[in-house]
């Protein structure tokens, strides 16, 4: 999913919590009992992950309904 | 809805039969089809359409006696029956040159052939289909030539090249033909065990003569002294041996009907007689799967009511050739029949292309489906379940029952999808939570018990919270000297069509507690939605409708706050379909009101959907937008209405509309049509807001505890509302998201915008905000969205 969404547009996060910037790392993202490894950026203290909104919208919204049988 | 009840509803949708002019010829030509192809100039797929049915194309176009003309709906007043013959005639002239010869399937050798006793048509017939299917045939023909009677039939009428062209193809599927060869008739030794000593050499006999049964003493008479042939198979007394031609019609299974001779009925005869024989060959059964063979009544139902009566270009008889021009001319003339009747009434069953039969197969299969991909769920979820298409169809074929019963099963198998009606789902739950914002059930004021309880709706007061307070009064008025309680929840409509039985009955059960708290009085409903339910699921309690206490009990001569300068276009709500009581009342009222009603086309039981109904706006907003665009498309005429959410779903794309509550209680000197649709979170608002005002004012009670989130001020530019609007993200969603960031520090920050990101996930879905914290202490909201795919979950294998 992650080839889906530029992850370098989002470089200027940063976790407010931990004041680390968020890293690429891969993120399990599930769904009615299927996983799917995403690269996503996270935090590398305490793992808070940023889902970007054209990934919300977009390919995990696709994904939801065809797991859904919709 | 079990699969029994399935197929009875699909067998009851129409629009499969057969057109009157196809069920009423012996051979059912595809009169309709062949029509369509010519009427696109495609003669050869005429021609084609034409041949599978009849086996002698040039002699029938010349001859039939088209019975099929007597049934053509043009024929009913509408400029005189499609020219069948002619058209079957063009399409032999101008698309049989090209058609491929028949081919025979290699002949069967290990049975032997089938005797054919007469050369007449049908006997010719049951050459034809025998030898194409690779029986070995022989054909006995008592004169020096095929055809029998055809060669009555004057020249001018049938041209001898025609019909010897014809003939010659039984010759080219290989029949062996013995002319002048007679069988069992010369009187001689033997002649009373012909039939017998047939059946040793062949493995079946075809009787197409024309003979009496007494001829024919093999055969068994029943008492009246007739042959007894099997009216289906047209098998005989003997097994091997079927009748048709004059030993049929003189046989006991027609006896005393008047059977006229005719070319076209031959053919069927033979051809069903045909289909006995070969089945008898491959022995499989003779009877099974043979409905409808020969004419019969077709069910198929057509509205002609908007068809203009148009004539054939030419006056036409069985000598008349058309051109090609002429023929597409009268081609185009059939009206193509068919039902379709709930399909041009519904813009969602015309969305899917197809039709009840088809859909509820379909429907069917979804269900049935344990591991794979179901493919109909948004078809099932988007129905409105308004029931047009039951009131409108002409065998009661209700899709809206097919579709509520297939959400049910879906629920139960846990195959609903979780996002289909999720949020209206949370909606209700908002309404009825006992501690909750919207829920309250108070007798009046001062008073231990009511006769009546206003039950204004959740959605009214959504949209409108100012007129349950007027209306409320206005009840408390009508009825001075009994009590008159509230009640404020949502009947349970969400849940009911989700098909979730079990969320609705919690519901019932939790209404049910209050009612009895108050004396169960008798409901007065303000929503048609709720009406229905209340109707449906609570035999029990006692309901009357606002409008109809208001006709009643209000105002006799009524001054409207503006004038009335243009007649309104009536909407009444689909859930008021069969509720004319209710109807009247509102019409009743606007007459008193001075105002001129404009009636829709399709109005009162046969009123339309918003597309509220259902929850199809949910499932499927793209169909939804265009069902309620279709309602709005019928008059350019201000809407009336008397549902909140028909009037918000108009005013929603820019109909100019008005509630009835709107003329009785609206403001003066305001264009309340023009008010716009309230917006998700703002009917949550208004709801709490108008519980709070009336425990207040009427009840001197405060509002339970507010949870932290509901401090949380935000600041949503238009842009924002708009989008949150869209994706069905509330406000409490979003003070949710931001109160949990602001207490727990989980959130992200990005120092080029100063914006903050959090989110959080209340229940099964997570909300994701950007905000940037404002001087005031309110928050800015820059977008905001969802998904309920979960994060950093581990597949639960």
């Amino acid at each position: 999913m992650s080839q889906y969404v530029d992850l370098s547009a989002y470089q200027g996060w940063v976790c407010a919590d931990c004041g680390q910037p968020l890293v690429p790392g891969k993120v399990d993202i599930s769904y009615l009992g299927n996983s799917f490894p995403v690269d996503l950026l996270k935090c590398p203290n305490c793992g808070l992950v940023l889902i970007p909104e054209e990934l919300a919208l977009g390919k995990m919204a696709e994904v939801e309904k065809a797991l859904e049988d919709k | 809805m079990d699969q029994k009840e399935l197929r009875e509803q699909e067998n009851r949708c129409i629009q499969e039969q057969a057109p009157a002019c196809v069920s009423t010829c012996p051979v059912h030509v595809d009169v309709r089809g062949l029509a369509a192809e010519i009427a696109k100039g495609d003669f050869p797929a005429a021609y084609k359409l034409y041949r599978k049915a009849v086996p002698f194309p040039g002699i029938i176009s010349h001859i039939c006696n088209q019975p099929c003309q007597t049934t053509c709906l043009r024929g009913k007043d509408l400029g005189g029956a499609i020219e069948i013959a002619a058209l079957e005639r063009a399409a032999l002239e101008f698309g049989g040159q090209a058609a491929e010869a028949i081919k025979p399937l290699p002949r069967k050798h290990f049975v032997k052939p089938v005797a054919v006793i007469g050369g007449g048509i049908s006997g010719l017939t049951v050459a034809f289909d025998l030898a194409r299917k690779g029986w070995g045939v022989v054909i006995f023909e008592a004169s020096d030539r095929l055809g029998g009677g055809l060669w009555k039939v004057p020249p001018d009428l049938l041209p001898r090249d025609v019909l010897t062209h014809d003939l010659s193809v039984i010759q080219a599927l290989g029949v062996e033909i013995r002319l002048n060869t007679t069988v069992g008739r010369s009187g001689g030794n033997g002649h009373s065990t012909f039939l017998t000593r047939l059946c040793e050499e062949y493995d079946a006999v075809y009787l197409g003569v024309g003979s009496h049964s007494s001829d024919i003493p093999d055969l068994q008479l029943d008492e009246s002294g007739r042959t007894s042939i099997d009216p289906i198979t047209f098998q005989t007394s003997m097994a091997k041996v079927f009748a048709g031609g004059d030993v049929l019609r003189a046989s006991a299974t027609f006896s005393g009907q008047e059977i006229p001779h005719s070319a076209i009925l031959s053919i069927s005869e033979g051809r069903r007689a045909a289909a006995s024989i070969d089945r008898l060959l491959q022995k499989v059964s003779l009877t099974a799967a043979r409905s409808n063979e020969g004419p019969y009544e077709t069910r198929l139902y057509t509205n002609t009511s908007e068809i203009q009566p148009q004539t054939a270009l030419i006056e036409t008889d069985l000598s008349t050739r058309y051109s090609r021009e002429v023929a597409e001319t009268e081609a185009a003339r059939c009206m193509q029949c068919e039902c379709l009747e709930c399909v041009k009434n519904c813009e969602y069953l015309r969305h899917y292309k197809g039709y009840p039969k088809k859909y509820i197969r379909e429907v069917y299969n979804n269900l049935s489906i344990v591991m794979g991909t179901r493919h109909s769920n948004t078809f099932i979820n988007s129905c409105a379940l308004c029931g047009l298409c039951a009131e409108i169809c002409p065998t009661d074929v209700d899709m809206g029952e097919v579709c509520h019963n297939a959400r049910e099963q879906m629920v139960e198998q846990k195959r609903m999808p979780a996002s289909a009606h999720d949020f209206a789902l949370q909606d209700m739950a908002f309404s009825n939570s006992a501690s909750g914002k919207f829920a309250l059930a108070r007798n009046a004021s001062g008073t231990n018990s009511s006769s009546y309880a206003f039950f204004p709706g959740c959605q009214l007061s959504g949209s409108s919270p100012q007129y349950v307070e007027k209306a409320y009064d206005f009840l408390k008025g009508a009825f001075p000297d009994a009590g008159v309680g509230l009640m404020l929840r949502c009947c349970g409509a969400p849940a009911d069509w989700a098909g979730n039985k079990q969320l609705f009955e919690e519901s019932r059960q939790q209404f049910l507690l209050e009612y009895e708290k108050l004396g169960r009085p008798k409901l007065v409903l303000a929503c048609s939605s709720c009406y229905q339910v209340f109707q449906k699921h609570y035999p029990d309690v006692q309901i009357v409708s606002f409008w109809e206490v208001f006709d009643q009990l209000g105002p006799q001569t009524l001054t409207a706050g503006r004038a009335f300068s243009a007649p309104v276009a009536i909407h009444d709500p689909c859930s008021t379909r069969y509720a004319s009581g209710i109807q009247d009342a509102v019409r009743n009222i606007l007459g008193k009101m001075g105002c001129e009603i404009q009636e829709l086309p399709l109005s009162r039981e046969k009123t339309e959907c918003c597309s509220y109904g259902g929850l199809m706006w949910l499932a499927n907003k793209p169909v939804a937008e265009q069902a309620v665009q279709r309602r709005i498309n019928e008059s350019p005429q201000d809407y009336l209405t008397y549902c909140a959410m028909c009037r918000d779903f108009f005013a929603r794309r820019g109909k100019r509309s008005l509630h009835l509550f709107d003329y009785i209680y609206g403001a003066a000197g305001t264009d309340l049509a023009l008010a716009p649709a309230v917006g998700f979170s703002q009917r949550h608002e208004n709801r709490a807001r108008l519980k709070e005002k009336l425990l207040k004012e009427r009840w001197s009670e405060t509002m339970p505890e507010q949870a932290a989130f509901e401090s949380i001020r935000l600041v949503l530019p238009e842009a924002v509302q708009q989008m949150v609007e869209d994706r069905l993200i509330l406000v409490e969603d979003m003070q949710k998201v931001i109160e949990y960031a602001q207490r727990t520090g989980k959130r992200m920050f990005n120092a080029a915008t100063g914006h903050y990101l959090a989110y959080t996930k209340p229940t099964s879905v997570t909300y994701w905000v950007e905000y940037t914290p404002q001087e005031d202490g309110a928050f800015l909201v820059h977008k905001a969205y969802s998904h309920r795919m979960e994060i950093g979950r581990e597949a639960k294998k």
